[in-house]
């Protein structure tokens, strides 16, 4: 597959992003990326996606795909040769998008407001929250990884990618607010399958690395106070 | 033998896709109604994450979560495909179910039950919004193509429920001057005979929602 055929518009900092390198790379799959820049969305990316105007789009032979889930299913389906993202059992394969969709609409948003919260009250309730989410997905770990490395068991799947992808600011977020979010005597065997993740080769190669994300967010910090 | 059993409401519109998605593939089910402001043990014990309709129980393993049901269904049973089978078609089908539960249902949500300035606000959102869908579905019959698809059975909120919303508050959002095409496909689609069998009546769908003005009632809200 030629190179110019699959491109990528992000930015190298996006967990939604990086879930689609991640795909990609499982994948083997070439492609060209195209740095966006998230606070001034280009013409290309506004082409690609008039809808929702947001990164990540994956271009395939000029055609747009949108929507970090909706790419990585699309990765899967499009190209079936090389390892199956998604699990071969229909139940499983329901579980998995279960949990991404959880992930996505309830537990991951709260890692940036935990960020953004002021005040030691609203902090602890978001804490809270984190805290009960990571119990279910600790639970989840268990019935989809059936005892092996992953979520998706031997090897690296669906909810790997997708609650992978979010370990990158998991860690910025506990060192700004001062907490230990994903913890060993909580979630054991969570906490041991994302030591596994972020030593993986594949997520070393795509996850923005701790320093530099915790630069970013200082600098978007310092931009908030400048202009308020 | 296999046994499926869906908890779902009458009225939710998510709980209905679900019921179309099995009568599409000629599945045999047990249904059980719940009482949305008095939820049974068993849907808690089946869905204790959400604890929302609808769950379908198939051989006693359950699955939540309308549009992961369906993808499910579509897997498992034989009959006509309800999602594409092109990779392309089916991100995009995939897309607008997002598009369409997001943002569009959202907005229009928030447009009929929200007064002041902020129901105005998403008024003049979801104007702009539905104007993605009139562009998708001009020149074809359905969302699908021919037949009825994922993406039509997703819409049965903006294609049915909504209609009898507006007459309710007399909101002007959803009309056939502003949108000829979705209109044309809002008359074909509830006067479709499969389609027409898996909406719940209008005198009902009224009564439910005047109830939900009054205080306390806990019944159906899209997510907002």
């Amino acid at each position: 597959m030629a190179t110019r055929d699959v491109k990528l518009l992000g930015t190298w900092s996006c967990p939604y992003v990086n879930r689609v390198q991640l795909a990609l790379k499982l994948k083997s799959i070439e492609y060209e990326f195209i740095e966006d820049n998230p606070y001034n969305r280009s013409e290309i990316l506004v082409k690609n996606n008039p809808v929702l105007k947001k990164i990540p789009v994956l271009i395939h032979g000029n055609k747009p795909v949108c929507e970090s889930l909706i790419i990585v299913q699309y990765i899967d389906d499009a190209w079936p040769i090389g390892p199956s993202l998604l699990p071969s059992d229909a139940y499983d394969r329901a579980l998995a998008r279960f949990w991404a969709a959880y992930t996505d609409d309830k537990w991951y948003p709260l890692i940036k407001m935990l960020r953004q919260a002021e005040g030691k009250e609203e902090k602890e309730a978001i804490i809270a929250k984190l805290a009960e989410g990571l119990i279910l997905l600790e639970d989840a770990f268990v019935i989809c990884g059936k005892g092996k490395d992953y979520f998706g068991g031997e090897n690296i799947g669906y909810i790997d990618i997708v609650l992978g992808s979010s370990l990158a600011w998991l860690r910025v977020t506990e060192i700004v607010v001062g907490v230990q979010l994903l913890d060993q005597t909580r979630t054991p065997g969570l906490a041991k399958w994302a030591e596994r993740v972020i030593s993986n080769d594949v997520f070393k190669d795509v996850l923005p690395e701790t320093k530099k994300l915790l630069e970013l967010h200082e600098k978007i910090q310092a931009f908030i106070k400048s202009s308020t | 033998m296999t046994e499926v059993k869906l908890f779902g409401s009458w009225y939710s519109p998510f709980s209905r896709r679900v019921e179309m998605a099995l009568k599409l593939k000629g599945v045999e089910y047990e249904y059980i109604d719940e009482d949305l402001s008095n939820k049974s043990p068993l849907l808690l014990k089946y869905n204790p994450i959400h604890k929302k309709v609808p769950v379908l129980l198939h051989n006693g393993k359950p699955i939540a979560e309308s549009s992961v049901i369906i993808e499910y269904i579509d897997e498992t049973w034989e009959g006509p495909s309800i999602l594409p089978k092109d990779p392309y078609e089916r991100a995009m089908a995939r897309f607008w179910v997002k598009f369409l539960d997001e943002k569009c249902s959202v907005a229009m949500w928030k447009a009929f039950a929200i007064p002041g300035e902020e129901g105005e606000k998403a008024k003049e959102e979801a104007a702009e919004l539905l104007k993605f869908l009139e562009e998708e579905i001009k020149g074809k019959k359905f969302f699908g193509g021919e037949n009825v698809g994922l993406v039509d059975i997703s819409a049965n909120f903006i294609g049915y429920w909504f209609g009898i919303l507006q007459e309710i508050v007399g909101l002007e959002l959803l009309t056939k001057e502003k949108y000829p095409n979705l209109c044309k496909w809002i008359d074909g689609y509830i006067n479709d005979n499969f389609v027409k069998d898996n909406l719940p009546a209008k005198d009902k769908m009224n009564e439910v929602f005047k109830a939900l003005a009054q205080p306390g009632f806990s019944g159906y809200k899209p997510k907002v």
